[in-house]
């Protein structure tokens, strides 16, 4: 480590006092002058002029580019750097006060990105950053720029982290692979290495190696493709039931709330997508509120969304059920119908508040990406929603079991005339369960809108769904939506790689109207005398 | 259910159509009798359901269109009036609406319709009460109607051009062609398919893939991109998913971190409309194929943007290609009012051919025989701002192609409403009618 820190601190001292001095600072300056000229071609030969350079601002310079903050000024055709607030000329560091006329930024095409991304790997395989050092190592194994390959020599040598060794030795042997000069010896030691990384990438390397490659590497790389291929077949089964957990969970959280109004009340409810609906706008709302107020809440805004929505759907939930509903218990056809009209004019009502196109709503920074588990890749956002549903399902599951509300609730419906004769008003307890119901599919809304589209029709996607896992896990029994809704969930991401999304579908709805027909009280079926209520 | 409905139009025979055409043409001329002081102007979006989210964006550009005549005096002397009706994203009610439109309204002309199931749906009617529809949106072509103008673009002004770019500046060797599972997508890929293997792709070289509309669990099948893509070969996703589910889609791609520099995805259904719903700091760099984009700079472009955003009163609304196609529809069929000199449908359809009208990115869009239209093709990539950066533009205009050249039956089929008086001329046969095959 020291030594590393010592070679750095040289090449900052060398490559600082190089700078003031404009006779080695040429080359670059003549590299900076191709960005100004606004043409994709140009543009990739300032790159490799600029990395070739040997400058010490060269890597500033391109991260710059990346990330669209590399502007110039059309008249004079100077570069300049923003950063923050700031803007320094590109070629010294030194700021600049007003920028002399309006600046444009260089642009990029996808060619252009991987250039710029190939070349500052080459410059960032020495950074102090380990976290700079590995991302460097990975664009080199992308580009495999055989230019690199001193570069690579010289860092594997000095590496410490074993982590970013790995991954260095792994860019290294990409690069011999697919280069003429290197010996079939150290071909034969690339394909072994590659062959110990074991993922996609590696798979993808060794399948499209160039066609003068000896054949023995030729058939040492079929042989890793072969067994890299094998081990991947396993990992491919273990990611499909973990797509399928995560179905399911969204399958959970839309269906929970109406496992409460349609398994426990028996109210066929078809406006429950649009409480999911309201819950997505809510967050929407918040998460806008925040921005214009308070940004740097942002990242919480889905924990103060999850309260609100509760309480929006839930109170929409209470005066639907006050205002509609309680005058049609036993008419299932008419609340049917009722329901429904009131989905079209919530629907509308939101369109006409809110506009009919989607509205964005933000993943917070720790719902953003992924990260892999071997060869599993895991999101950020499915893995949060997989907990949410789960939690949001205990919290409920708890609440019936150990509160006052949940005993009342039990009590009114498992026989409402006697719960009525022991004192519990009956018409109240009514209302609160549908608006607890309705709250909890407003929570799910929150978790949808990180997912899903925030439109009007945001919530008849998952109507169907929800009565499909309810009935199939069983009414009135929340267990059975838990089991029901992960069930549905596993075997739909287990049919889709065979059958494709659309018949994937058709097979599981099929295969559920069978299995009506043979348990028509579904998985859980309740017994005992509240099966005749 | 798109599919099944599309079995139901069927071509009418030719007796029974000119019959038709003719009892109009008479119901037509005794028309101006009832003298009317405004001419209508009929507009076919849906402002409900699913289709709702980019349609009415449509209606609002037509209403913008239309005041902007008015105030310029109208048209021959007399005041435009829209009519505005809902046909809710249902496309058995765009027929019954049309008919509303054409005999009840008595409209000179409809602007409408966005998918291709609703535009199948309302053929019908139109050829039967001989009226002008003005059809905005890029479309699966396989289609000539007298009736209609095609001011969206054709696949070889949108598809054909995209996978060039990819062919030649990407170096695409493999392709995942993914769609909803309706007849746009499906004729596309059709199409697609038929051209990458003139180009020498191999079958195990192309994955196509559908899915339903609204489709929001894309996890399987992103997972399966990278899969495919893990070839060896420069893989790339040629996307025809349509409205909603494109949202989840993108989302689904920005978390599993498919980047645009490695397997890029072009689309033909996604605009600066669709973007708005989504963080596109993940999506920089993906693509897509059209003939307008907002950023493009023109002071044409500069003035309508302008005007849209003063029209509408939100200066953040973004505009996209198929509002440039009712601009240059409205425009054209303004300029063959005036050129005929009466709203009369035959005279009008027969002077829109030849009719120039300015487009957005600073060309001259020509209505052709065949019923569309003269675009240039852009490709644009996405930016952070959610807005495309137009990274390749076709030299000079490309005209429309009704019937593809590179499917089977279709290669030999041209339409020419002028000369050959025929939407589906077997150049083989020497005979209009379709296909031999049928």
């Amino acid at each position: 480590m020291p030594r590393l820190a010592r070679l750095i601190a040289l090449a900052f001292a060398v490559g600082l006092s190089l700078a003031p001095r404009p006779a080695d600072a040429r080359p670059l300056e003549a590299a900076l002058a191709k960005f100004a000229a606004d043409s994709f071609g140009e543009t990739e030969a300032a790159i490799a002029a600029t990395a070739a350079s040997g400058d010490a601002r060269a890597a500033t310079i391109i991260a710059a580019l990346q990330e669209g903050r590399l502007l110039f000024d059309p008249e004079s055709r100077k570069v300049f750097i923003k950063e923050g607030a700031r803007l320094v000329d590109a070629a010294t560091g030194a700021a600049i006060g007003a920028p002399p006329a309006p600046l444009k930024p260089v642009r990029l095409n996808n060619r252009l990105r991987r250039a710029a991304e190939a070349a500052l790997g080459g410059l960032t395989l020495l950074a102090r950053d380990p976290g700079k050092r590995l991302e460097a190592a990975q664009a080199v194994f992308r580009s495999r720029d055989a230019g690199a390959l001193d570069a690579l020599d010289a860092a594997i040598a000095r590496e410490t982290e074993p982590r970013v060794k790995r991954a260095l030795e792994e860019a290294r042997a990409a690069v011999r692979l697919y280069t003429r000069g290197a010996s079939a010896q150290e071909k034969l030691a690339a394909v072994a290495v590659i062959r110990g990384r074991g993922d996609q990438d590696a798979l993808a390397l060794l399948a499209g190696l160039p066609p003068d490659t000896p054949d023995v590497v030729k058939a040492a790389a079929a042989d890793a493709i072969a067994s890299i291929k094998g081990t991947l077949a396993l990992w491919a089964a273990l990611q499909n039931a973990w797509y399928g957990l995560s179905l399911g969970s969204v399958l959970l959280l839309a269906a929970i709330g109406l496992a409460i109004t349609f398994g426990v009340m028996g109210v066929i409810n078809m406006a429950h997508g649009e409480m999911v609906m309201l819950g997505a706008y809510t967050t929407f709302v918040v998460q806008e509120a925040i921005r214009t107020h308070n940004p740097a809440l942002f990242d919480y805004a889905l924990m103060i969304a999850v309260p609100l929505a509760f309480l929006v759907a839930g109170l929409v939930g209470v005066l639907i059920e006050r205002g509609i509903i309680r005058f049609l218990y036993g008419r299932p056809l008419e609340t049917l119908l009722a329901t429904w009209g009131l989905s079209l004019i919530l629907q509308q009502a939101v369109r006409t508040a809110f506009g009919p196109t989607n509205r964005e709503v933000g993943a917070p920074s720790w719902m953003s990406g992924a990260f892999e588990l071997g060869q599993l890749t895991i999101t950020y956002n499915r893995l949060w929603i997989v907990c949410f549903g789960l939690s949001v399902f205990a919290a409920l599951l708890a609440m019936l079991r150990f509160t006052r509300l949940g005993l009342e609730m039990r009590a009114v419906t498992q026989n409402r005339a006697m719960a009525a004769s022991m004192g519990i008003r009956t018409g109240r307890i009514d209302a609160l369960t549908f608006g607890l119901g309705s709250g909890i599919a407003g929570i799910a809304g929150v978790a949808l809108s990180q997912i899903d589209n925030v439109s009007p029709n945001l919530g008849q996607g998952y109507i169907i769904d929800s009565f499909m896992v309810v009935v199939f896990g069983g009414v009135g029994n929340l267990w059975g939506t838990l089991v029901g809704a992960l069930t549905l969930g596993v075997a739909n991401k287990f049919l889709e790689p065979f059958a494709g999304a659309v018949l994937g579908k058709i097979a599981i709805l099929v295969l559920i109207i069978l299995f009506i027909q043979k348990r028509p009280r579904g998985l859980f079926a309740l017994k005992g005398r509240a099966v005749e209520a | 259910m798109s599919n099944v409905i599309d079995r139901g139009v069927t071509r009418r025979t030719a007796s029974r159509w000119i019959a038709g055409a003719s009892l109009a043409v008479a119901l037509g001329a005794a028309a101006p009798a009832t003298a009317q002081d405004t001419i209508k102007v009929g507009i076919l979006h849906s402002l409900s359901g699913t289709m709702a989210i980019s349609e009415t964006t449509l209606k609002d550009v037509m209403l913008m269109l239309i005041d902007e005549q008015n105030k310029k005096g109208g048209l021959l002397g007399k005041k435009l009036e829209p009519v505005v009706v809902d046909p809710a994203s249902n496309w058995p009610l765009f027929a019954e609406k049309a008919r509303e439109l054409i005999a009840k309204d008595k409209v000179a002309v409809v602007f409408g319709c966005w998918t291709s199931v609703s535009r199948k749906s309302v053929l019908p009617v139109f050829k039967e009460l001989n009226s002008i529809l003005f059809y905005p949106v890029q479309y699966e072509g396989e289609e000539s109607e007298r009736n209609v103008f095609y001011t969206g673009a054709a696949p070889n002004q949108q598809a054909i051009p995209a996978v060039d770019y990819l062919m030649k500046e990407e170096k695409v060797q493999r392709w995942v062609l993914a769609g909803t599972d309706y007849v746009y997508p499906r004729t596309t890929n059709k199409i697609l398919e038929a051209y990458l293997k003139s180009k020498g792709v191999k079958d195990e070289d192309i994955m196509i893939n559908y899915t339903p509309f609204g489709h929001s669990d894309w996890q399987t099948i992103v997972a399966d991109i990278k899969k495919f893509g893990s070839a060896g070969k420069k893989t790339a996703v040629v996307s025809t998913i349509n409205g909603d589910a494109n949202v989840p889609f993108y989302k689904e791609l920005g978390n599993q971190g498919v980047k645009a520099t490695e397997i890029p995805v072009v689309a033909f259904s996604v605009g600066e409309e669709e973007l708005a719903g989504i963080d596109t700091k993940p999506l920089v760099g993906h693509l897509a194929a059209w003939n307008y984009f907002q950023s493009v700079d023109t002071p044409e472009n500069a003035a309508f943007i302008k005007k849209w955003r003063a029209f509408i009163g939100n200066d953040k609304r973004v505009t996209n290609d198929p509002m440039e196609a009712h601009y240059i529809g409205f425009t054209m069929w303004v300029k063959a009012v005036e050129k005929a000199g009466t709203t009369d449908p035959d005279k009008v359809i027969d002077a829109l051919p030849g009719i120039e009208a300015p487009n957005l990115t600073g060309g001259i869009a020509k209505m052709l025989p065949n019923h569309h239209i003269t675009k240039p093709v852009l490709i644009g990539e996405v930016r952070e701002d959610g807005q495309f950066d137009v990274v390749w533009k076709t030299e000079g205009l490309v005209p429309g192609d009704a019937w593809s050249d590179y499917l089977e039956g279709s290669k030999e089929l041209e339409a020419d409403w002028v000369t050959l008086k025929c939407g589906n001329y077997n150049t083989r046969l020497k005979k209009c009618g379709g296909p031999s095959t049928q």
